[in-house]
């Protein structure tokens, strides 16, 4: 494939910040998405028109635009963002929209007679919450959170414009270097495709560990 | 910060400029995307073998593909084999190949979807072939796809952003120059932003036209 061990090396570089940038935005991207989903389920009076307007908007805004409106217009506004911040912020704010929706139609979903039943049983709102609605929205959401997780990865590439060489933009510098684009680009193509395709099998095997529970 | 919008506004051709682009380079690459998609769907669920795995191969590569890197792999990679695109011209091509699967995709889930009596009724009344397929098959696949159509049409309108990295001078490409200029990096990121909401507005007010369209027509 005509590439160095050196750029082997910074293609896993590349990979393994495209990897923890991906995995830092769905850390703090799923709880908050569960969190705005939570705002609008309880309809918080004013927090719960401004979350949709949120996702609304959000839904719209490409991941690149986000990336430079973060980098660039906080310092405008007074604060100072480094790269790796405006990555994870742009990435987690961008995931936890589509998120929220996911969360919300589980909430919406979620039958009405379960709830009476742990109220009767003298559950407060955050026991009934934590004990029965988590465990079962959880497991209904799985599938389409992983989903998002590996657009989440798909729009990753983005952060490039901050000026942090994930694998997209290391595999571009190599072939820049040595005037062969291809190899590295394909190399990188394999790398994305390992990435989603152990999401996926992780999604499987705790949906199988999931089944196996249930059955046994 | 209202006299960075001021600047932007005197700006406003640029930016109708960068919008304009963006809308052509979606519309352009939804349109052949969707007819594309449309013809790959037959050879996905085609009963010939190596035609369908070759379609699901090319399918599930573009699946787990970030836009950006499929982009790169037109404008820097084809050149490679000796075939050169313009900037322009690469992110069309990108934008709808890389389309083309997924609009493959929703149309062969919408395929699927399509009871057999509707294809047998049809055989019945002595429609078979192509005929079968336009105007028994697929008015109801589109029907059913639309609204998956138009979650795509937003994609692409995001993934179109990409392409400002490879010089293409769409909205962001042009808010980024406004703002580099004059140094009024919020109103021109802003402004950009709701340009693009503006525009997924429009799209979903157009899945909701084809939905009671829809509808009136059961």
């Amino acid at each position: 494939m005509h590439l160095s061990v050196l750029d082997y090396l910074s293609l896993l570089q590349g990979a393994v910040s495209t990897v923890s940038l991906s995995l830092s935005g769905i850390a703090l991207g799923v709880p908050l998405g569960l969190l705005l989903a939570l705002v609008r389920w309880s309809r918080v009076p004013l927090l719960s028109p401004a979350v949709a307007g949120y996702v609304r908007i959000m839904r719209a805004t490409p991941a690149v635009t986000l990336a430079l409106l973060i980098f660039f217009a906080l310092p405008n506004i007074g604060f100072e963002i480094d790269p790796v911040p405006t990555a994870i912020l742009a990435l987690t704010l961008n995931t936890a929209a589509f998120n929220c929706e996911i969360w919300r139609a589980a909430l919406l979903d979620f039958p009405r007679d379960q709830l009476e039943a742990s109220a009767s049983f003298g559950m407060g709102a955050r026991l009934r919450f934590r004990r029965i609605v988590l465990p079962q929205i959880a497991r209904t959401c799985l599938p389409a959170l992983v989903n998002e997780m590996s657009l989440l990865i798909k729009a990753s590439p983005a952060v490039a414009v901050v000026g942090i060489v994930d694998i997209t933009r290391a595999a571009v510098r190599i072939g820049a270097q040595t005037y062969r684009p291809l190899p590295p680009l394909l190399v990188a193509l394999v790398l994305y495709g390992i990435i989603v395709a152990a999401f996926v099998f992780a999604q499987r095997s705790v949906e199988r560990r999931r089944m196996a529970a249930a059955t046994s | 910060m209202i006299k960075d919008f001021v600047i932007v506004w005197e700006h406003r051709d640029q930016m109708l400029n960068g919008l304009m682009n963006t809308l052509w380079l979606s519309l352009c690459s939804a349109v052949l995307a969707f007819a594309l998609g449309a013809l790959l769907t037959t050879a996905l669920t085609s009963r010939a073998r190596p035609v369908a795995a070759l379609a699901r191969s090319f399918v599930d590569t573009m699946r787990c593909l970030p836009f950006l890197l499929f982009a790169y792999l037109v404008y820097y990679g084809l050149p490679s084999f000796g075939i050169r695109f313009s900037n322009w011209g690469a992110g069309l091509i990108a934008l709808t190949l890389y389309n083309t699967a997924y609009m493959a995709e929703l149309l062969r889930a919408a395929w699927a979807g399509l009871s057999p009596e509707l294809i047998e009724a049809g055989h019945a009344f002595g429609f078979f072939g192509l005929n079968l397929f336009r105007r028994i098959v697929l008015p109801p696949v589109i029907l059913a796809a639309v609204p998956m159509i138009g979650n795509q049409m937003i994609q692409i309108i995001k993934d179109s952003a990409f392409l400002s990295i490879i010089a293409v001078p769409e909205l962001t490409h042009e808010a980024s120059s406004i703002q580099a200029t004059y140094f009024v990096p919020f109103a021109a990121f802003v402004a950009a932003v709701l340009l693009y909401w503006v525009l997924c507005l429009i799209v979903e007010a157009a899945v909701a036209g084809v939905g009671q369209m829809a509808e009136a027509r059961r």
